[in-house]
């Protein structure tokens, strides 16, 4: 008899359904381990009466015959996405205290779909991080190996999944932060194309790259929640897209071609191998993990293609100049007026701004503050940010031009498995270098997944990268979901968290 | 190109954070770090390159939309300034800007 810890969100929907447990019964063990293992540093937010009042509503729709996938199954917020139940804090001390008089989208449609919330999770302030380590609340640990990093910025969401905190949690993905941190820890996690999912709610970053997902421990569990999660809502979000959210779940039994056969259900399936992303600046270990992984996929009939993405290693810059300036735009609202921070002491109100920002502010943060603020400024305007956006657009069409010859690309998410906490504190470049593999799909847009691989230097997990032409969420899960049928490296748990 | 220390103060003050002396010297060797590696974007040929600013206008136009100027939310000053740092009568207080 397995705890229900253990279950997945497939699994505990169809006991939930069976009326063999409560939802009540689910969070309640749920948040007792959350409370169990709170060294972890994933959850900055727990409110077991707000959570049960969820849960309660829940179960009254199931005993009244309603059954909906997600329908009593506790999941937790990344606490970028505001909330009405709970605090939202963007990682920041801007935040801390901050109640938001509404829901984001996103987490309104998972209640409408019957998901209870758990709490909200760590994360690097503003989601600018790459190992959860900005977090003005301390950093997450990676429950594989709790002196390390579980990456960043959905860190604190990474962790829930991993260490079975939570069955399914939201992430956001503006540069790779849901790919790296589920790649990291061993869980499979989804950026669908930009605009599938609403940023109505999230805390902007970078609007032109900020992209909502979910994270969980298979591309099945991922596929229920994105139908839920994504969909139009043309009205609060102008960049929404006007498609509706497909049954992602429905589709992972599709063949992905005619040529299809039971032995071999991705016969058909061209994989584009980017020499880029295979290079010199990839650690063998990474390398060979994901090399293995490919193997498995030509076992199950898909042909591997090799491909150029020659502009990658110009991802770095051009999304260091664009999300930086987008981000000193955004963050401009923090002034310590109508919510955040606000100084004790000012002079007057231009003090008062400048010392409630610097107080509110962490050390990345106020960095690509400045670092917008420059590019955006008269006189580098050109030089700097119109120059990253036209580069934006070559790499764009590189992509388009890659998918003529193939279905999806693959290869590795980050260059190397998850870092000593700290390790890359003191040269933030470094962190930015180790992007490169997640940038250029952020830059164009395109939806992109992690799915664990396996095992590289240390025991550290590794992730396989997939990037699908946009639009193509259906396929990539399909081809995840597919690989999952034939490995269980997404089932494996850290030993202290099985 | 490198940035001074100048820079960073008239940057601060269009940001409008207050940088210690530290901080600036800190912030002043991160930027140039970082500007190193954009060093190698001017060498790329843009010639003609329209800026892409959303990103799925690489495979068709996207429209922006208007939605109807409705009222479409109902007035919830309490709950919208629960957060606020200083608030009397229903309004948000900030310092004395006209003398």
């Amino acid at each position: 008899m397995s705890e229900l810890y253990q279950l997945d969100v497939s699994a505990l929907a169809a006991k939930l359904a069976g009326r063999e447990v409560s939802s009540v019964e689910v969070t309640q063990a749920l948040l007792a381990r959350a409370r169990a293992h709170a060294d972890l540093g994933a959850y900055l937010a727990l409110d077991e009466e707000a959570s049960l009042a969820q849960a309660r509503a829940a179960d009254a729709r199931l005993a009244a015959g309603e059954r909906t996938p997600l329908l009593g199954v506790p999941v937790a917020h990344k606490d970028i996405f505001v909330t009405q139940d709970f605090p939202t804090t963007a990682g920041s001390r801007m935040l801390a205290g901050y109640r938001s008089p509404f829901d984001a989208t996103v987490v309104a449609n998972l209640a409408a779909a019957g998901a209870v919330t758990l709490g909200k999770l760590n994360c690097d302030e503003f989601a600018m991080g790459s190992g959860n380590d900005n977090s003005a609340y301390g950093p997450a640990h990676n429950p594989w190996d709790t002196s390390r990093v579980p990456g960043g910025s959905s860190g604190g969401s990474a962790v829930a999944v991993a260490a079975r905190l939570a069955p399914a949690v939201t992430g956001t993905d503006t540069g790779g932060s849901i790919r790296q941190p589920a790649s990291f820890t061993g869980i499979t996690g989804i950026k669908p194309t930009y605009g599938r999912c609403s940023r109505y709610g999230m805390v902007a970053y970078a609007s032109s790259l900020d992209q909502a997902g979910p994270m969980a421990r298979s591309a099945k569990d991922c596929a229920i929640l994105l139908s839920a999660m994504a969909g139009p809502d043309l009205d609060r979000d102008s960049t929404s897209l006007d498609r509706p959210a497909e049954d992602y779940a429905a589709a992972l039994g599709q063949p992905l071609s005619a040529d299809a056969t039971a032995a071999q259900p991705l016969k058909g399936l061209r994989i584009g191998l980017p020499t880029e992303f295979f290079g010199a600046g990839c650690s063998a270990d990474v390398l060979d993990t994901v090399r293995a992984a490919l193997a498995e996929y030509e076992k199950l009939g898909a042909t591997l293609v090799e491909i150029s993405l020659p502009r990658t290693e110009l991802s770095i810059p051009a999304y260091y100049i664009i999300a930086p300036a987008e981000a000193s735009s955004n963050l401009s609202r923090f002034d310590g007026v109508k919510f955040g921070h606000r100084a004790q002491d000012y002079a007057d109100l231009s003090d008062m701004y400048k010392k409630s920002r610097s107080e509110g502010f962490g050390e990345e943060v106020q960095r690509r503050i400045l670092t917008g603020a420059y590019v955006l400024s008269h006189g580098y305007y050109d030089a700097y940010y119109l120059k990253a956006q036209q580069i934006r657009r070559l790499i764009a069409q590189d992509f388009q031009s890659a998918f003529a010859q193939c279905d999806l690309i693959a290869g590795p998410v980050a260059p190397t498995v998850a870092w000593k906490i700290g390790a890359k504190s003191d040269d933030p470049v470094a962190a930015y270098l180790a992007d490169i593999y997640t940038l250029p799909a952020s830059l164009s847009g395109l939806p992109g997944m992690s799915v664990p691989a396996g095992f590289g230097a240390d025991g550290m997990p590794v992730g396989l990268q997939l990037i699908g032409n946009y639009f193509d969420e259906a396929r990539l899960l399909g081809a995840a979901h597919h690989f999952q049928c034939a490995t269980d490296w997404h089932t494996r748990a850290p030993k202290d968290y099985a | 190109m490198s940035l001074t220390l100048q820079d960073i103060g008239r940057i601060a003050h269009l940001a409008r954070l207050e940088l210690d002396e530290a901080q600036a010297e800190r912030m002043l060797t991160r930027l140039n770090g970082f500007f190193d590696i954009v060093e190698q974007m001017k060498a790329v040929d843009t010639a003609g390159v329209e800026p892409l600013a959303h990103p799925t206008a690489v495979i068709g136009q996207v429209a922006l939309r208007l939605r109807d100027d409705i009222v479409s939310e109902p007035n919830r000053r309490e709950a919208n300034q629960q957060s606020a740092p200083a608030v009397e009568n229903g309004l948000f207080l900030v310092p004395k800007v006209i003398e």
